[in-house]
């Protein structure tokens, strides 16, 4: 079970990272969706996987499983949700503003230098 | 239990709220408040400053559930003054802000607010998945922030840093989870009992996530291979904007600087993390800076590498460790924050006074205020290069003595050549701003003087580094006291685990107590 759980967050990770690295907008956002899917799972088995305790408190059950990291990864599945909502939206606004779906922005006709300041 | 501590915090949230609450009202109004919940802020950090000097730590226990269950807030020394120097920024960049870039987008005044609570709650913490929350709350305010008033640059920078601290915060979870897993908490105070006593299998996954922590730390602190996407960003910002943003490469500094020292230990698992690369890569990082000011085309850039220099001198302090160099640190901290800020504000305020020249370092129209805002760049240029008699130059003096070491000739040579460096760019910007006006003074010029609110601002950013020159004694004094709150690590875990709810239990009960492992927690 530990073998299968952490092959599977390596491979989240593994693709997710390449993904970032690839030059255009709608890729980093496929592969941060991924490292965040892969992130969550380890965060959620930082508690150990474990067959024994039940998830709840039960009557007539001794202990249970740890409820803190249930707690952190529905915040961080929230935050991660969110920014990437964030970030969908900055892509597509930088799509209108520069006219390319590049992270780097080349391709784009040269930006002017003029909107800074105040 | 006093409330004092999450006041500065839930000040600015309920603040922002307020805000949106309020978005049909008049700008003025809406400025009001902001401006209200910012001064009332100050006032309480300055609160908490007071009571922390007498040497207190102040813990708040959310929803008083005790720690290490429970979240918590902690005021010593430190936490106070770094919260004081958020406030005292955010109001002059707020008071710049008036007119221009409050009226470019939306919201501003409610993301500004958003975001001082953030970093207010990232100084405050005493949790390591709090202090993740609290970055998540300023970045994405900050996300906000940059790209207000939008143009195709903002953009473009918008989503190099939105993209690259959306990695950052995903390396951060992984670091906490390796962390969860191994010391089953994420209490500061715990994580520091419970390191040094790791079984042996579980050292490496520890290190593997201090590790990870630390590069997070450094990828907001920007250090050398982690850091091209500051100048680039700070530049593309708002002038106001830009000088808050001078604060959070401080948050990843201040955050590394509790964690090594306060958790880390002698722990075995932390057993030389740091040395020698960091303290390399931060004198690499302080070069790269210097030669970035150098190549720099446009003032904000200009600023921008500042920010560089003075995080490169900033982890240098912080990776050679001791107390004293920590002391130095925490008197260079105050200063470079609020002459690098300062100097963001003056870029918005010359942007504004040369027109369609900008901020860009070109032979432009005589500027409009030139004799005011010379006499600002030349106070800030004096503060930031570190010559005397300016609070730099004590704070770089500080620092040579104390954080040495081993590096004494590397240091030396780097901070001193350093300095020389930024003085060259520093005059070379000032005679091309100031003294060679001529090139197209017949060109018509739009040009604008800042108003009434700026001018305060600046007044303020001017007035930071005399102010600290002046007052040179106690507040060094405070960052000696800080600094040995901080190595002396006895009080505070006392304070956090023990001190909350005493009399229910002892205090040295609780930190003898053996815990029970990450798997399963006893019945209560």
């Amino acid at each position: 079970m530990e073998a299968a759980v952490a092959l599977g967050i390596g491979l989240l990770m593994g693709a997710g990272t390449w993904l970032v690295l690839r030059p255009t907008t709608f890729s980093v956002l496929l592969g941060l969706t991924l490292m965040a899917y892969g992130v969550n799972l380890l965060v959620f088995v930082s508690g150990r996987i474990d067959r024994s305790v039940p998830p709840l408190t039960l009557k007539g059950t001794s202990g249970w499983a740890d409820p803190l990291p249930q707690a952190l990864v529905l915040t961080a599945i929230v935050i991660s949700f969110g920014m990437t909502a964030f970030f969908v939206a900055l892509a597509l606004r930088a799509l209108g503003e520069t006219g390319t779906d590049r992270a780097d922005g080349r391709r784009s006709p040269a930006a002017g230098e003029g909107e800074e300041g105040p | 239990m006093s409330h004092l501590p999450v006041l500065p915090f839930l000040l600015p949230l309920l603040a922002a709220a307020a805000l949106l609450l309020l978005d049909r009202a008049p700008l003025a109004a809406r400025r009001a408040v902001a401006l209200a919940a910012t001064a009332a802020g100050l006032v309480l950090a300055s609160l908490l400053v007071a009571r922390a000097s007498s040497g207190t730590i102040s813990v708040y226990a959310i929803g008083d559930w005790p720690p290490p269950y429970g979240i918590v807030l902690v005021v010593d020394r430190l936490a106070a003054l770094m919260v004081l120097l958020v406030f005292l920024l955010a109001l002059a960049a707020q008071l710049m802000a008036t007119g221009a870039v409050e009226r470019a987008g939306r919201h501003f005044h409610a993301l500004f607010q958003l975001q001082l609570a953030g970093l207010a709650g990232a100084f405050l913490t005493g949790d390591l998945f709090n202090l993740f929350v609290c970055f998540e709350i300023l970045l994405l305010a900050s996300y906000a922030l940059l790209v207000h008033g939008l143009g195709a640059e903002r953009a473009r920078a918008g989503l190099l840093y939105v993209g690259l601290n959306l990695v950052g915060s995903t390396v951060f979870l992984v670091a906490i989870a390796l962390l969860y897993g191994t010391l089953g908490t994420l209490t500061l105070a715990d994580m520091a009992l419970r390191l040094p006593d790791l079984p042996a299998d579980s050292v490496a996954p520890a290190r593997a996530g201090l590790v990870l922590l630390t590069l997070v730390f450094l990828l907001k602190a920007a250090l050398l291979p982690l850091g091209f996407w500051l100048p680039h960003v700070y530049a593309a910002a708002a002038a106001p904007v830009a000088a808050l943003f001078a604060l959070m490469t401080k948050v990843g500094i201040v955050a590394l600087l509790r964690v090594s020292v306060l958790a880390f230990g002698d722990a075995p698992a932390a057993e030389r993390l740091f040395e020698p690369w960091l303290p390399l890569l931060a004198l690499l990082t302080i070069a790269l800076g210097t030669a970035g000011a150098f190549a720099a085309r446009r003032l904000a850039v200009v600023a921008a590498n500042l920010v560089v220099i003075s995080s490169g001198t900033l982890l240098f302090a912080a990776a050679r460790g001791g107390a004293e160099a920590t002391a130095a640190l925490l008197f260079y901290l105050p200063h470079t924050t609020l002459v690098t800020g300062g100097f963001f504000l003056l870029t918005g305020a010359i942007a504004l006074g040369r027109g369609a020249d900008a901020d860009r370092l070109v032979r432009g129209p005589v500027l409009a205020g030139r004799s005011a805002l010379s006499l600002a760049f030349l106070v800030l240029a004096i503060a930031a290069a570190g010559l005397p008699p300016l609070s730099g130059f004590l704070a770089k003096l500080m620092l040579m003595q104390a954080a040495g070491g081993a590096w004494q000739a590397a240091w030396w040579a780097v901070l001193l050549l350093s300095g020389l460096g930024v003085t060259m760019v520093l005059a070379r910007v000032a005679s091309t701003l100031f003294w060679e006006p001529a090139g197209r003074a017949d060109a018509p010029v739009a040009s604008r003087r800042t108003g009434p609110a700026g001018a305060v601002a600046l007044a303020l950013a001017v007035a930071a580094s005399p102010a600290m020159t002046a007052a040179a004694a106690p507040v060094s004094g405070f960052a000696r006291a800080a600094a040995r709150q901080l190595h002396d690590r006895g009080p505070y875990l006392e304070a956090v685990l023990a001190g909350h709810g005493a009399g229910r239990r002892a205090p040295a009960d609780i930190l003898r107590e053996p815990r029970p492992g990450p798997s399963v927690l006893p019945e209560p």
